[in-house]
């Protein structure tokens, strides 16, 4: 009888330790292949770097050198026209979230921008397509500026939001207290002091549509020559990326490593400022949020 | 306008002071207070930051409705069997989205496969066993990972894991597996089994953060009551599991959503092939890979409107798998707050 139980005593404990192993080494299976990846491209990226790939324009088919001066350009213009579309969409319905925190059109909306955010970015390049190109009958920066400004709303609009609830409910009382209207109180009182969190947050979602590709593949369309006009199709880095990468020359793979070397940057960087400005925002102040 | 109405009660008021709201009795100047607290700044502010709000709610309708008449076209001419149509054929103008179907049903079953157990252990590691200064960093560079764009993805997969695939792994696969069904024919590299992999990695860092998320939302008192009955660590985590079980299957449900409409990454390693196989080695295509290669290709409008429904049908699938997945997670987590 006592025999019995300790072996299955035993039993219990053995089972506990077999897989809390299987948990650290599933840990372990799952998280190596992402870190290889991870580094792989940046010493990849970093070692076919170099100044020209920032100053100088692609060169002909099958002749090597060069860089993507004007995919640099292209992206930032494309990720210019995305946020002078999208912010101003996402920063307001932020701020109607905020302001609205369990009104029943808000949660709906909440709900869309969440529903949104998991719509994949090749559909939203179709719809950009469909209200951009085919009226303008071309490719253009200005259908490529529309997707992106669409895919940025889900982020940008939950960080404003949640960045505004972070700012403790006292602040807002003490400032309405004092007679102050509730827009002034929302503008000058609130904004500002989420203003930190709500510019990384939207930092965030730009590095992401810096990478974007696939709306951008019959929108935009990627330009081999120099092009500023946004009526006009225009380079991006992470199409080139696409281009190159598929190519039989290595000159242009190794400039497609260059190029995710510099997207993978930009990203972790704007991450960790994110992760550093966020951290410890109004902690503790029993805020409840 | 609606506000002039308040400008013309505002100086009737104004001689009561703000006191005077408190004071008077209930009723009787109940219309003139309400005009009254409406600032004319703040109707303005909240009249806009509603406008935009609503504009994000007409957005997804938007979307929907011109991809719908994208598509009429080939609605009209294809009508449901569109679905069930093995055919693509640009040169007859013939189209049907069942092998695009197939392949992103395929390639996602594949991927879920290998990250879903994975990504449990992984959320179970971070949140119940690894301690802080692991948990941290780590779950910062999980977070970090499924930020990083497709293309990069794409571009590994390309160069690293197709090679390995052909060289190492699928003739191995060819010739200890040849009983299955799955693991025939010749090894491109390229193909289902790449695919499915790429996406597995790709999905891993979702599911397993808000996973986590999910297991950290269970409250202590569960564990600490498990434990001080005597359980072991392994029973205390399954008493955990079980009772996040819907929040988990909602973090899979977007995971799936993701691997069905990514596009880049898969498109770079899957082959391109519009053929059903049931070889995981063989060339494929998905819906999301079909819409990215063939779009600025289509000449004819029945093509371009055949493509814009597979846009349609991607969206419908990805906007239900979403909404149930955000559903779950939500009812899960609001359950944990309230308790």
């Amino acid at each position: 009888m006592k025999l019995g139980y300790s072996t299955y005593h035993y039993w219990r404990k053995s089972k506990s330790a077999i897989t809390t192993t299987l948990c650290v080494l599933s840990a372990l299976v799952a998280v190596v292949p992402l870190f290889l990846i991870f580094f792989y491209s940046l010493s990849q990226g970093i070692g076919s770097l170099n100044l020209n790939f920032f100053i100088k324009m692609p060169t002909p088919v099958g002749e090597s050198g060069g860089g993507m001066a004007n995919a640099i350009v292209g992206t930032g213009i494309l990720i210019g026209l995305g946020s002078l579309l999208g912010l101003p969409v996402s920063i307001m319905t932020g701020i109607y979230l905020a302001e609205h925190k369990h009104g029943s059109f808000a949660s709906i909306v909440r709900f869309l921008t969440d529903v949104l955010s998991g719509i994949p970015s090749i559909v939203v390049g179709v719809v950009a397509y469909i209200i951009v190109v085919l009226p303008m009958k071309h490719f253009s920066a200005l259908a490529g500026g529309v997707a992106l400004g669409i895919l940025m709303i889900p982020t940008a609009t939950r960080t404003t939001e949640e960045m505004m609830l972070l700012v403790p409910h006292t602040i807002r009382e003490a400032a309405l207290a004092l007679g102050i209207p509730r827009w002034k109180v929302t503008l000058r009182v609130i904004l500002p002091s989420a203003l930190r969190g709500i510019t990384t947050g939207i930092l965030l979602a730009l590095a992401r549509a810096a990478g974007e590709t696939a709306p951008l593949l019959f929108t935009a369309l990627g330009n081999r020559f120099w092009s500023t006009d946004i009526g006009q199709p225009i380079a991006a880095l992470s199409v080139f990326i696409y281009d190159y990468a598929r190519a039989p020359f290595a000159d242009w793979n190794r400039q497609a490593w260059a190029a995710a070397f510099v997207l993978i940057f930009l990203i972790t960087i704007i991450n960790v400022i994110f992760r550093f400005v966020t951290r410890g925002r109004y902690a503790g102040t029993g805020n409840g949020h | 306008m609606a506000h002039s109405a308040s400008d013309i009660a505002a100086p009737v008021a104004q001689g009561s002071g703000g006191e005077a709201k408190m004071a008077s009795p209930p009723g009787v100047f109940l219309r003139s207070q309400k005009r009254k607290s409406v600032n004319l700044g703040d109707t303005i502010f909240q009249s806009s930051t509603t406008f935009f709000a609503f504009l994000v709610f007409v957005l997804v309708f938007l979307m929907a409705y011109e991809m719908y008449r994208g598509s009429v076209p080939s609605i009209e001419k294809f009508g449901w069997s569109f679905l069930t149509r093995e055919i693509w054929d640009p040169v007859q103008d013939e189209y049907g989205a069942l092998v695009f179907i197939f392949g992103t049903v395929v390639s996602s079953i594949v991927a879920l496969t290998f990250a879903l157990p994975l990504s449990i252990g992984v959320a179970v590691f971070l949140s119940e066993l690894a301690p802080g200064w692991i948990e941290k960093p780590m779950s910062f560079l999980i977070e970090l990972l499924a930020a990083i764009p497709s293309i990069v993805y794409g571009l590994w997969g390309v160069f690293v894991l197709v090679p390995w695939l052909r060289v190492s792994v699928e003739p191995v696969l060819s010739r200890n597996l040849k009983f299955l069904p799955f693991f025939t024919g010749p090894s491109y590299g390229f193909g289902m089994l790449a695919a499915g992999i790429i996406l597995a990695i790709m999905v891993l860092p979702i599911i397993t953060s808000i996973s986590r998320d999910v297991l950290k939302a269970i409250p202590t008192a569960q564990r600490e009551a498990a434990l001080a009955l005597g359980a072991t660590r392994w029973e205390t985590t399954r008493i955990v599991l079980s009772d996040a079980k819907s929040g988990l299957l909602g973090a899979t449900l977007l995971g799936l959503g993701r691997a069905v409409g990514e596009t880049m990454a898969v498109t770079m390693v899957i082959g391109n092939r519009p053929e059903i196989s049931a070889s995981l080695l063989a060339p494929g295509y998905t819906m999301a890979s079909v819409i990215a290669n063939e779009f600025t290709e289509a000449t004819s409008d029945m093509y371009v409107s055949s493509l814009i429904e597979i846009a349609l049908i991607l969206f419908v699938l990805t906007v239900l798998l979403n909404a149930a997945a955000r559903l779950i997670v939500w009812s899960v987590t609001k359950k944990f707050k309230n308790a």
